[in-house]
């Protein structure tokens, strides 16, 4: 017998809108030293399916309508909340899925680590606070926290993105849980690190022998570190099977649908690039800015951007990668004259940018614009889609009272949407039909240059592949040029002719895109390509093996 | 510009409609517009004057011909609350207006703009916050002498000070958001910005606190009649009749009691109206939930 077995679980939300089926129906097992890797959309229920496990849901909408989870015989769905609370301490662990806002700002990462031990009920496992501050210590060097000793007695904000998962998965772990369950661990955390916060939940799980949950919206991801795999559609199992099968042998629509949304490959579209026809020259750009948290007699100044020299031609897609914190973000935003540059100069058309204040700069920004990374918040969410349109355009003076509502329309046709959804407002919208609208936005004033900064990064794989083709489409009927800034090298190998390479404020290597992922020449590039998780199981699994025995 | 103001009504259009299906809130609207009604119309449907006294009478419980009762100097009750009515609305709803305006306005450039200016702008309300209330009050009478318009402008130049921090707050929040730097990237004038994505999405909390600010302005103002520095006897308001009812409440109830009702009615109306309206000028909350 499995240590968990699911079996006929139902999962329904009473809302008033009727009821909804979050889970129908769904059955699995995993056992100790297993990975089930559940993967499917947002809304697939894949989530639910595991929160529902530890009654971890808000009850009411949520009801469970039926079916046994059996954690080691005894049925975690009707027991009590005593009797859940000891799974839930000494069992089960979760790791969510954004590290920044799963840790209480105010209390010392040991304090949260160790909290679970000294206030244990059971007083078998209760600890005095020296001994779990030991084991806090272990834990964090076992997760690969480097001088625990001094980190534990650390503050979140200390700690970066990638650090702070770690230290959620040492908390998962104090407790020595026999079931983990992981929601999109490493979906909000970059590539590299991505690739390391990977390579140690499987050493975990061989060294620990516990059973591992992985859900997630990407099948790429879970490829290397998978047993076996369940892929989920609006609440039901669409197939489930050992991982081999279901990537080399998927008999289902479904799963071929979000295996093929995974970006691999070059660029299919030629390169529309003008030669000798410069759009965007960029020399020496510098933005600097000032961390007020550190005394001013101290080097307090933050080189966000530090020295970027580029040119962008005419047609052209430009890749610019780099983790989070390189400054590839503030470098778009300093070419749009978003962010106050400190020195150096950015030429647009044979203009240059950089001495205009905002009146004289009105008439530029027509002609280059920008999509935002969370559709979620650039969208103003009390405006109707039809305002968040027309804004530009009859701003500009590009349209009148006439003509709007024709033009309008275009726009909706041009992205995508129906001219039914036009009196919407966002948030009646899923992420990628949202981040139509802001790339019907971003065209409406007809640019010639757009920056698009993570546009992609939200979504789910599925959604990520029709958006990158939409971007694809309109760059090639609107003649648009574009700078497109990812963290994600396999989105910008699938989309750009050309590939900057950002580190620590400034660009260490470029060159054409396909050219670049041949022969990388910096140490730094050579490693963000080999984080990249493949999508197949026997190379991914050689490519974690080898990144285990780098470390 | 005009077609970008015509389509801009949308919002407010589709709040309209929201605000129909809520009956609360139509209820609490129907009220206040009743008691403005009855208001405006008082000198034409009061059954008596308002400083008509009848010593002989004095003090009476409600009867047919007085049905809230006289005050002790024998006036009929019904009388003296529309005509206090007509004073603490206008009290209310024109001090309010004026703190609305100038809070939001200042707290939204306040927040916005950031710097220095902020700073500056902050420090201006930290000073009038330590003014004490009376003395800017008694300084004004004596500058200006006394006028009700005078009372409105003093309670509302002291009552935008909270709202202005608020909106502050909720603007500089906003600030960060995308939406407003891709407002920023089409082009658009600070005041464009300010005016189309910051003050709309501020909505909420300002409505609920105007709410709660129209009748605590009434009875600020019933404090300073009270000293002597609002309006003047036999003229009177709901909080000034309150006051006066407190001092005979253990012999003469009613005096108390109509009073309190009325202002009681229309708080209650105005919070029905203002949770209506937070919700109908959030498209969020969606028409069938």
């Amino acid at each position: 017998m499995a240590l968990l077995e699911v079996e006929g679980l139902k999962v329904y939300f009473h809302t008033r809108n009727g009821v909804v089926k979050a889970v129908d129906d769904v059955s699995f097992s995993v056992d100790c030293g297993e990975t089930l890797a559940i993967v499917g959309e947002s809304g697939s229920g894949k989530s639910v399916t595991c929160y529902s496990l530890l009654d971890l849901l808000p009850k009411p909408p949520a009801r469970i309508e039926g079916g046994t989870a059996l954690f080691d015989g005894e049925d975690l769905l009707t027991c009590d909340s005593t009797r859940m609370r000891h799974f839930r301490g000494n069992d089960i662990a979760v790791i969510f899925q954004d590290p920044m806002t799963s840790l209480n700002p105010f209390i010392s990462i040991g304090e949260q680590l160790i909290e679970p031990l000294i206030y244990h009920p059971d007083p078998a496992r209760k600890q005095s606070r020296e001994t779990a501050r030991k084991r806090a210590i272990e834990l964090l060097d076992e997760v690969g926290i480097i001088d625990p000793k001094s980190r534990v007695d650390c503050y979140p904000h200390e700690f970066s993105g990638g650090m702070r998962q770690r230290v959620m998965i040492a908390m998962a772990l104090i407790n020595e849980p026999r079931l983990l369950i992981c929601d999109e661990p490493t979906t909000a955390l970059d590539v590299t690190i991505q690739a390391q916060i990977l390579t140690l939940i499987k050493k975990l799980q061989e060294t620990r022998d516990v059973a591992v949950i992985f859900i997630s919206h990407d099948l790429g991801v879970v490829a290397g570190i998978a047993d076996k795999v369940l892929v989920m559609c609006e609440g039901t199992i669409r197939e489930a099977g050992d991982t081999d099968t279901i990537f080399y042998h998927s008999q289902n629509d479904y799963t071929q649908k979000l295996l093929a949304a995974i970006p691999e490959g070059a660029k299919q579209l030629p390169n529309r690039a003008q030669p000798d026809n410069v759009l965007v020259e960029v020399t020496n750009l510098k933005t600097h800015f000032t961390d007020y948290n550190k005394p001013s007699n101290q080097d307090n100044v933050i080189r966000a951007v530090d020295g970027v020299s580029l040119s962008i031609q005419r047609g052209e897609i430009s890749g610019l990668v780099g983790e989070s914190g390189s400054g590839k973000s503030t470098l778009g935003r300093s070419i749009l004259q978003l962010a106050p540059t400190t020195a150096g100069q950015v030429t647009f058309d044979g203009t240059s940018l950089t001495g205009l204040n905002a009146k004289q700069l009105v008439p530029w920004r027509r002609k280059m614009q920008m999509i935002f990374q969370d559709p979620y918040a650039s969208l103003n969410p009390r405006m109707t889609v039809y305002q968040t349109l027309a804004e530009p355009l009859l701003y500009h003076g590009l349209a009148n009272r006439k003509t709007i509502d024709q033009q309008v329309r275009q726009l909706m046709d041009d992205v995508g949407l129906v001219h039914s959804q036009l009196r919407k407002y966002p948030h009646e919208f899923s992420g990628g039909q949202r981040q139509r609208i802001a790339i019907g936005r971003a065209i409406a004033t007809k640019p010639e240059l757009i920056i698009a900064d993570e546009p992609v990064s939200a979504l789910d794989v599925t959604i990520q592949a029709q958006v990158l083709d939409l971007i694809l489409d309109l760059v090639e009927r609107h003649n648009l040029t574009m700078l497109f800034i990812s963290h994600d090298l396999s989105v910008v190998r699938y989309i750009s002719d050309r590939v900057m390479v950002m580190n620590r404020g400034v660009i260490i290597e470029q060159g054409d895109t396909e050219a670049l992922w041949a022969d990388p020449q910096q140490a730094y590039t050579k490693q963000l390509l080999k984080a990249i998780p493949l999508a197949d199981p026997r190379m991914e699994r050689v490519r974690l093996a080898d990144a285990q025995a780098d470390v | 510009m005009t077609a970008i103001e015509e389509q801009g009504t949308s919002l407010w259009r589709d709040a309209w409609i929201k605000l129909c299906k809520n009956y609360l809130a139509l209820l609490g609207l129907a009220i206040i517009l009743l008691l403005c009604l009855v208001s405006l119309l008082t000198p034409w449907i009061a059954p008596y004057g308002y400083e008509e006294q009848n010593l002989l009478l004095g003090a009476t419980p409600p009867s047919a011909a007085h049905w809230l009762g006289t005050d002790i100097f024998g006036r009929d009750m019904l009388t003296r609350i529309m005509y206090g009515g007509r004073v603490s609305l206008t009290v209310g709803f024109i001090a309010t207006a004026v703190a609305l305006v100038i809070g939001v306005l200042w707290g939204a450039i306040a927040g916005f703009v950031g710097g220095r200016v902020d700073a500056v702008m902050m420090r201006i309300v930290d000073i009038m916050y330590a003014l004490p209330f009376m003395i800017f009050i008694v300084l004004l009478m004596v500058v200006f002498g006394r006028n009700i318009l005078l009372l409105f402008l003093a309670i509302g130049a002291v009552e935008w000070l909270t709202m202005a921090r608020i909106v502050r707050g909720q603007v500089m929040n906003l600030r960060k958001q995308e939406f407003v730097e891709a407002a920023y990237s089409l082009g658009l004038s600070q005041w464009t910005i300010i005016r189309r994505h910051i003050i709309p999405n501020t909505l909420g909390p300002v409505i609920v606190y105007t709410t709660l600010t129209i009748p605590s302005v009434m009875l600020l103002e019933a404090f300073l009649s009270f000293l002597g520095l609002g309006i003047q006897p036999p003229q009177s308001s709901w909080g000034l009749l309150i006051n006066y009812g407190v001092e005979t409440m253990e012999e003469y109830p009613w005096l108390l009691i109509f009073p309190g009702v009325t202002l009681s009615l229309t708080l209650f109306a105005l919070n029905f109206l203002g949770d209506g309206l937070r919700d109908a000028l959030d498209p969020r909350t969606s028409k069938d939930q």
